[in-house]
């Protein structure tokens, strides 16, 4: 996956000047808690219908261990799942990846990627969704317009699965 | 007490359905919502005072039958009737949506043999050979109970909740391993195949141990069958309906008794 970003981060940079770009910042939290595992997120950008528009990024687990594919987890993503996951075939190439330990993830997404090539001028939401193994789960939403005429900026904050969450929209 | 217990017992093994005014019938998964290649659930069926607890006799699975998302039947596993409860296990083996219904109906019957009481249970068919021709006090009654619960692996579909068209049957319109708290779900009840207006839901949700009342929400069927259902919270909610008409298959029963028992499972926003 850190290579995968890598490419994703470098592939920006040669982008021309004007494209229209997400960047997401979103914090895992530490949490002092008995028994500890990674948070599936997922990342997606919904309509004002309340459907998925776009899957930006799904992370899970996965390697397969005693207790079969991590894929046996993903419908405790309920909204995403629901929405969305439940008619999609994992892994989905640039979508999907592991998952991430505690600390802040930066995402970054131009408009010539194929998440955002095809979203339509209009009011959206983006939304973060994280569910942990013997954990909680939480859910946040930062609404945005796209394209933006107008640096955009947008944060929400998690109370116990997610942390800081930002979202910039550049023109 | 001893005796009530034991004829409680006797009631609701020979006729499930008439007893149902008292107990809260039901099959409740384990899960609803599922995914993966091979994912089992594994199925707890009882009548209770309570929801969901085990306290007063196991369902009987006689007529147990779970249907796959593709229309075919598959068989329990591990099946097993225990003093309070039966369980079975259930192996999602295609993705889609799953039925897992008890389909009860038939005729109950009682007449004096020889100054005796005698009771009797069986369908049309068996009623010429079985009950004697000159049975004293005869009295017959009909029923059909329909007890069910849904279960998705993947992505939904609707072939398994094709209805047969007997009894009280709930067309969802909502998908039933669709419903989330504080979203309407609408339903359409339909009594011999049509839609029937009218029926009046009684729907509470599981957990009653832990709350001081039932908290049920009532819901009637308008002139096209349809009822909408607003879930308060998440949880297992069970739906009950029963109604009475005089549409036996049989001259000697006057009356029949329908129901339909749902569990279903409402999920966090």
């Amino acid at each position: 996956m850190r290579a995968k970003l890598f490419i994703a981060v470098s592939g920006l940079l040669t982008l021309p000047a004007y494209a229209a770009e997400l960047d997401i910042n979103i914090e895992i939290p530490k949490l002092n808690v008995a028994e500890y595992h990674r948070p599936y997120v997922a990342i997606w950008i919904e309509g004002a219908d309340q459907k998925v528009a776009s899957n930006l990024a799904v992370w899970y687990q996965l390697k397969d261990t005693a207790e079969g594919h991590g894929t046996k987890w993903l419908p405790d993503l309920r909204q995403w799942w629901r929405k969305s996951g439940r008619t999609l075939k994992v892994p989905v190439d640039g979508v999907t990846g592991p998952t991430k330990p505690v600390g802040r993830h930066a995402l970054s997404f131009s408009d010539a990627q194929p998440q955002l090539k095809d979203l339509a001028p209009g009011e959206y939401t983006l939304v973060v969704e994280a569910a942990r193994e013997v954990g909680g789960r939480e859910l946040v939403r930062i609404p945005f317009s796209w394209p933006a005429k107008a640096p955009q900026s947008g944060t929400a904050q998690g109370s116990s699965e997610l942390g800081a969450v930002t979202l910039a929209v550049k023109p | 007490m001893k005796r009530s217990l034991i004829l409680a017992v006797a009631i609701a093994s020979l006729a499930a359905p008439f007893a149902a005014s008292a107990h809260k019938t039901w099959l409740r998964p384990s899960q609803t919502v599922l995914a993966g290649t091979d994912p089992w659930i594994t199925v707890d069926a009882a009548v209770s005072n309570d929801l969901f607890y085990f306290n007063h006799v196991p369902l009987r699975l006689d007529n147990l039958a779970i249907t796959a998302p593709d229309g075919s039947r598959v068989e329990p596993q591990n099946l097993t009737t225990g003093k309070y409860r039966s369980v079975f296990d259930v192996q999602l083996a295609q993705p889609g949506t799953y039925r897992i219904a008890v389909v009860n109906s038939g005729l109950f019957g009682s007449w004096e043999e020889n100054g005796k009481p005698r009771r009797w249970r069986g369908t049309p068919a068996t009623f010429a050979t079985e009950v004697p021709k000159d049975a004293k006090n005869l009295q017959i009654s009909q029923s059909v109970g329909r007890v069910e619960t849904f279960v998705t692996n993947g992505s939904p579909n609707d072939t398994a909740l094709k209805t047969s068209g007997e009894g009280i049957e709930l067309v969802p319109l909502t998908h039933p391993n669709d419903l989330v708290a504080g979203e309407p779900a609408k339903f359409r009840v339909l009594v011999d195949g049509k839609p029937a207006q009218g029926v009046e839901f009684e729907i509470v949700r599981g957990e009653t141990r832990y709350r001081n009342a039932q908290d049920e929400i009532q819901a009637v069927s308008d002139a096209r069958g349809e009822f909408s259902v607003t879930w308060p919270e998440p949880g297992m909610y069970w739906l009950e309906a029963t109604r009475e008409d005089a549409k036996t298959s049989l001259p000697q029963a006057r009356q029949r008794r329908l129901s339909y028992v749902a569990t279903l499972e409402v999920l966090p926003q």
